[in-house]
């Protein structure tokens, strides 16, 4: 599947909440399901710092692939970045590169990608890109 | 709700919007307070009509804007008991006024070997300009500890204060805990040794009756927007002997007395800290925020305001500690209605995001106070604080929104 279909999926799938609270429920329980990234991987290297909640992203790369697992301690922070990783995992460096991520803005959660909110997102798909970025030039 | 709130509510415009097809809940007073339409209007009828840049010109715009802004320092005076005009200093805020003691007193009077005391409850403006002056200078930073309750251990200043301290830096009420601190008492030991006092008055001045005189402080600081001002409005008080030892913060218009290219003479106090153009609409704005917050204090509009605060602060910490595993900080004493919490399992980021979407404005995170945040071993908190013009309603339905958003989180 292809980036924009993954996004397409998305915003299908969020267009039947008409309350935020029913959309909240949804994140959350994507949240919760995110796999749990390996202790190991809980590392300071990959720790991503914002003033309201921590993320930590790792990356693998295999067949020209990128695959990323990641967490946070905060549980919308983690289920938006279930989203993220549902959409750019198995992408190649240089699909990930050309993607703009407007699925974000389209199912209302652009809030959450304000680099004034702090709380790690930012810097995570900053981050994603640099991985792309570094193994595209490989 | 109360006919008298309704009317200090009515005089809000801002408290009657909605978000997200909610009514809005403001409880993020403690960042910023929502303006009465006295504020807005004067804000309003300057821009539109009096904007003349002050103490220049001869012309009507200037000197009509001159006088608001005189008055609203003669405003600043009476509203904390300040000697003089001259004691009043217009800055953008809290944190420049802070900066500006930092920057002018340290250059003067902290040396290479010398201490500042800070108390262990500050906001980080009340800590970094320390840090920074302290940096310049090769002084050191002490810090005033809070105990569990959030209390400071003012018993511990005296030993804290050395022959080599030169000021002690404390906040008046701390932003994240609410706790009214003893400020008298603390100038009291600190003038025992000589040392010289600065309080960040951000909170205090909205809560607190703050007579400069009384507590005999040497600075005292505060913003306007936290007090129904305009946003870019400040006042640092100080005693007429200080300011005048002390250096000129910035250089450049209005603060000079004659200019040569071989030597400036500064202008008198207040001007000499008040370089350039002041954001004057802001300043002079601050005098119906005054009037404003003096006339939330007195007669049956304070009489209201007060029965409310009292059964908001008897209702909601028993309200919240329903909720499991909630932790309420600032606890003890003397206490604004000002609530600061974490709860088990739960993200306060995620907690604010979600009570946003019921209407409901809280703060969340590390509250600019990280060292606090480490006292408690926490990550972050969520803070809710009310204004005067908050209701028990308000609380009430806070509270229900947070019990509901806690069990959808767990």
């Amino acid at each position: 599947m292809t980036i924009q279909e993954t996004e397409d999926g998305i915003v299908e799938e969020f267009s039947v909440f008409t309350d935020w609270m029913d959309k909240y429920e949804y994140i959350i329980e994507l949240g919760k399901n995110v796999p749990p990234i390996a202790e190991s991987a809980k590392n300071e290297n990959n720790l991503i710092k914002g003033c309201q909640s921590r993320v930590w992203l790792d990356c693998s790369y295999s067949d020209g692939k990128l695959y990323f697992s990641a967490d946070s301690d905060a549980i919308i922070t983690k289920g938006i970045i279930s989203l993220l990783i549902r959409v750019y995992n198995g992408q190649t460096p240089k699909d990930i590169m050309e993607s703009d991520l407007s699925f974000i803005q389209k199912i209302g959660l652009q809030d959450n990608l304000s680099p004034t909110r702090a709380n790690g997102l930012v810097s995570m798909i900053k981050q994603i890109r640099a991985y792309a970025l570094a193994y595209m030039n490989k | 709700m109360n006919r008298i709130l309704e009317d200090i509510r009515a005089a809000v415009p801002a408290l009657s919007q909605q978000v997200y097809g909610k009514p809005l809940v403001y409880l993020d007073n403690a960042a910023t307070s929502q303006k009465p339409v006295q504020v807005i209007e004067m804000v309003n009828m300057m821009n539109s009509g009096l904007n003349g840049n002050v103490h220049r010109a001869m012309h009507y715009l200037s000197e009509q804007a001159t006088m608001l802004y005189e008055q609203a320092r003669e405003r600043a005076r009476q509203y904390i008991n300040a000697p003089d005009r001259e004691n009043i200093i217009f800055t953008s805020g809290a944190t420049a006024a802070i900066n500006l003691v930092a920057s002018s007193f340290c250059y003067k009077f902290l040396k290479n070997g010398d201490s500042v005391v800070i108390a262990g409850d500050s906001h980080h403006s009340n800590i970094v300009p320390w840090q920074m002056a302290c940096e310049r200078a090769g002084a050191r930073l002490k810090v005033l500890p809070v105990d569990d309750s959030g209390r400071l251990e003012i018993e511990k200043l005296d030993s804290l204060i050395g022959p080599d301290t030169r000021l002690v830096a404390v906040t008046h009420i701390s932003n994240v805990l609410g706790v009214v601190n003893d400020v008298r008492q603390i100038v009291g030991i600190a003038h025992a040794k000589g040392v010289k006092v600065l309080i960040d008055g951000a909170q205090g001045i909205v809560h607190a009756k703050v007579d400069v005189q009384a507590i005999d402080c040497d600075f005292y600081a505060f913003s306007g927007h936290k007090v129904y001002g305009e946003t870019g409005s400040g006042v640092l008080y100080g005693k007429s002997d200080l300011l005048n030892q002390m250096p000129p913060y910035m250089g450049g218009g209005e603060m000079v007395e004659t200019v040569t290219y071989e030597k400036t003479t500064y202008a008198p106090l207040p001007l000499k800290f008040e370089a350039g153009t002041p954001n004057f609409i802001a300043a002079a704005a601050l005098a119906p925020a005054l009037d404003f917050a003096a006339a939330l204090d007195s007669g049956e509009r304070g009489r209201a305001v007060k029965e409310e605060e009292a059964a908001i602060l008897a209702y909601l910490p028993d309200a919240l500690r329903e909720i499991e595993g909630l932790t309420l900080y600032g606890t003890s004493g003397d206490k604004i209605p000002l609530f600061s919490f974490s709860i088990e399992g739960c993200n306060s980021s995620d907690i604010a995001q979600m009570l946003d979407k019921l209407g409901i404005a809280v703060r969340s995170g590390q509250m600019c106070s990280e060292p606090l945040m480490d006292r408690y071993g926490v990550t972050g908190m969520v803070r809710a604080s009310f204004a005067p013009y908050n209701t028990l309603e308000e609380a009430a339905y806070f509270a229900d929104s947070l019990k509901r958003v806690v069990k959808m989180l767990r």
